[in-house]
């Protein structure tokens, strides 16, 4: 049984982002404003942290589409999300490349750590748990995604501390959480050490 | 082993500034006007010559597909578009591309665009890559400033925009159609080819659909020559590419290397070998999940190349080796790839719909042995039952795996299914 009481009466954009919201209209052709459902759908979570009904409407409304043709779209595709989340959203991939380097491990340390197993949010509201399919990070396996940024390179130990990290207002710095060079394998690459570049600068 | 100064991705791992300042340092934007100057069939002409094969896993000639656009612009605008939905498991090559290299994918957009006559590019990256489109975003308002995109473009008097479009987590919209779809604001469901894009695309217009990993190599080729890219790999199967080797080695790593390559020499050199030495190995995937498995025999000798894994009922696919020790439990790997795929499957044609989740059920039934022999049978069935029935290849995709480990490794199944039935009895 589904319940709509999380359903908001209305919904407004701000007005940073209705004025991103121009820009990514202006990126397609005259007549194909409908293109930009996907980017608008984007502002409106980025904003509210998900996507209700109300925002939905005031989408279609702009991009003069029906209202049920952008509820296609926003149950379409599995990063909008229909109902509130928490302020992190700890998406952990299970599948196989992942699997292979201890993904069971990572999970069981997040559902542990937070107290809360797959789709379920913590009750302060804090934190999220999902799985999700391969995020395309798979030399860098296992992985999670916490809102924008991919912690890779993970085993229990630095799953938890990364959790823990966030838990007391921290922002852990993104990516491997081994040491490594993002995709270079660990120890030091094995290509591209004879190059030099002429005028670089970091 | 290729040479250094044969690698076209020179800040794979990021040591370098990604910006345009270092871009330039590595040679891109280089003498850009005076290779639009050579003209469009000029450049078409090349990249057939050089026999760039698709980066996207079906390895169709870049410089062939160019050719199939009108060869002039009628009432219907050119699009050229950019299939950067990377989301095959076991894949991450174009995500260090376009954070790490984005005007070279820039560059690349704007020479494809001119030889196919398009003004407009889109980039559709999957929704997950959020850092990877902030730099690419960067990347695009830089060349902007700099007069080398936008109007007359690097004063080439071609007039060229490109877009950054994110996607939203499905991995359907990797399929060009249901990409377009997608693009064009609906669900990303493919659409059924004939018309294929280049006659009917985005908005019902001329469009080219290429992986990034071929724009991006475009540049270099045509500063470089065709003879200098044709003259790496192996006929048919020419040039560099980018290998992402994942699962059970000493040190998963993306790296670039000259195709045909042999597979044991890619891990042995590059990924520090198979954990516990190569004698641990159980199998490998050689190009992403949709492609058939490999046993240890075949390993042995395959070299990394369209044709030479076509000859082994496999394929190149994008080049994603996952590797499997012998602590692998294969029937669980290739379960939750059944399960990948039902979670993907768009829902349009019945046989995918009905028959993934069909299959899934059955793989995680074959996980524990609570099964019947003659359901191995049954199982292979209701893989030939989706295989080629539906508008996409996702069906496929989702049938291969299960067929390879039914062909490769049917004694498993079968042991576990005994193993079970004895307890049972015992019981």
């Amino acid at each position: 049984m589904s319940s709509n009481s999380h359903e908001p009466e209305s919904f407004a954009f701000n007005a940073e982002m209705l004025e991103k919201a121009k820009g990514y209209i202006a990126r397609y052709p005259a007549g194909r404003q409908q293109s930009a459902v996907m980017p608008l759908l984007d502002l409106a979570q980025r904003q509210e942290g998900w996507v209700s009904r109300a925002a939905m409407e005031v989408i279609a409304e702009m991009l003069d589409m029906a209202p049920i043709r952008v509820e296609e779209v926003a149950t379409f595709y599995t990063m909008y999300n229909r109902k509130p989340v928490g302020k992190f959203h700890v998406q952990v991939c299970t599948n196989l490349p992942c699997m292979l380097r201890g993904s069971d491990d990572v999970v069981a340390a997040a559902k542990a750590a937070l107290g809360v197993g797959f789709g379920e949010m913590t009750s302060d509201g804090l934190f999220t748990l999902s799985e999700v399919e391969c995020l395309g990070a798979c030399v860098n396996a296992p992985m999670m995604q916490i809102n924008d940024d991919y912690y890779e390179d993970l085993d229990a130990g630095s799953t938890k501390t990364v959790l823990d990290a966030l838990k007391r207002g921290e922002t852990p710095k993104p990516g491997p959480q081994n040491g490594r060079q993002f995709s270079c394998a660990a120890g030091g690459p094995s290509t591209l050490t004879e190059l030099t570049f002429q005028t670089e600068k970091a | 082993m290729l040479r250094d100064s044969d690698r076209i991705f020179t800040n794979l791992y990021g040591l370098h500034d990604w910006r345009l300042a270092g871009a330039r340092a590595r040679g891109d934007w280089n003498g850009t006007k005076e290779l639009l100057a050579k003209g469009r069939d000029w450049i078409i002409d090349e990249m057939k010559n050089s026999g760039l094969r698709g980066r996207g896993g079906a390895g169709f000639p870049t410089g062939v597909k160019w050719s199939f656009m009108p060869k002039t612009e009628g009432p219907r605008p050119h699009y050229l578009v950019v299939n950067a939905d990377e989301g095959e498991p076991g894949t991450c090559k174009d995500r260090e591309m376009m954070r790490f290299d984005p005007h070279k994918l820039v560059e690349g957009c704007l020479i494809a665009g001119f030889a196919i006559g398009a003004h407009t590019g889109y980039i559709y990256i999957r929704g997950e890559f959020i850092r990877e489109a902030q730099h690419l975003e960067f990347a695009i308002e830089e060349a902007r400033a700099a007069g080398l995109i936008g109007k007359n473009a690097c004063g080439s008097g071609w007039d060229f925009d490109v877009h950054v479009h994110r996607g939203a987590g499905a991995y359907i919209c990797g399929e060009e159609s249901a990409l377009i779809e997608s693009l064009e604001g609906k669900k990303g469901q493919p659409r059924l080819k004939p018309p294929f894009p280049a006659g009917v695309g985005l908005y019902g217009c001329p469009t080219t659909v290429n992986n990034v990993e071929s724009i991006a190599v475009a540049p270099t080729i045509l500063r470089r020559g065709a003879s200098w890219f044709s003259g790496l790999g192996k006929p048919n199967n020419t040039g560099t590419k980018v290998f992402c080797i994942s699962g059970h080695v000493n040190k998963p790593c993306n790296v670039e290397e000259e195709m045909g390559i042999p597979l044991k020499e890619l891990i042995e050199k590059h990924a520090g070998g198979v954990r516990g030495g190569w004698d641990n190995l159980l199998a490998i995937i050689p190009g992403g999940s949709s492609v058939p498995m490999l046993n240890k025999a075949q390993c042995e000798d395959v070299t990394m190349d369209f044709d030479a894994l076509r000859a082994m009922r496999s394929g190149l696919g994008t080049a994603a080796v996952i590797v499997m020790d012998r602590s692998t439990d294969l029937v669980r790997g290739i379960a939750r790839l059944s399960k990948f795929y039902w979670h993907e499957s768009c829902g349009q044609c019945t046989p995918c719909r009905e028959g993934t989740g069909w299959m899934a059920r059955m793989m995680q039934r074959m996980v524990t042995g609570d099964a019947e022999l003659s359901e191995i049978d049954l199982l292979e069935e209701v893989t030939r039952q989706v295989e080629g029935h539906t508008i996409c290849a996702l069906g496929d995709a989702a049938a291969w795996p299960i067929q390879g480990l039914i062909r490769t490794f049917r004694p498993e199944l079968e042991r576990r299914i005994k193993e079970r039935q004895d307890k049972t009895q015992a019981a």
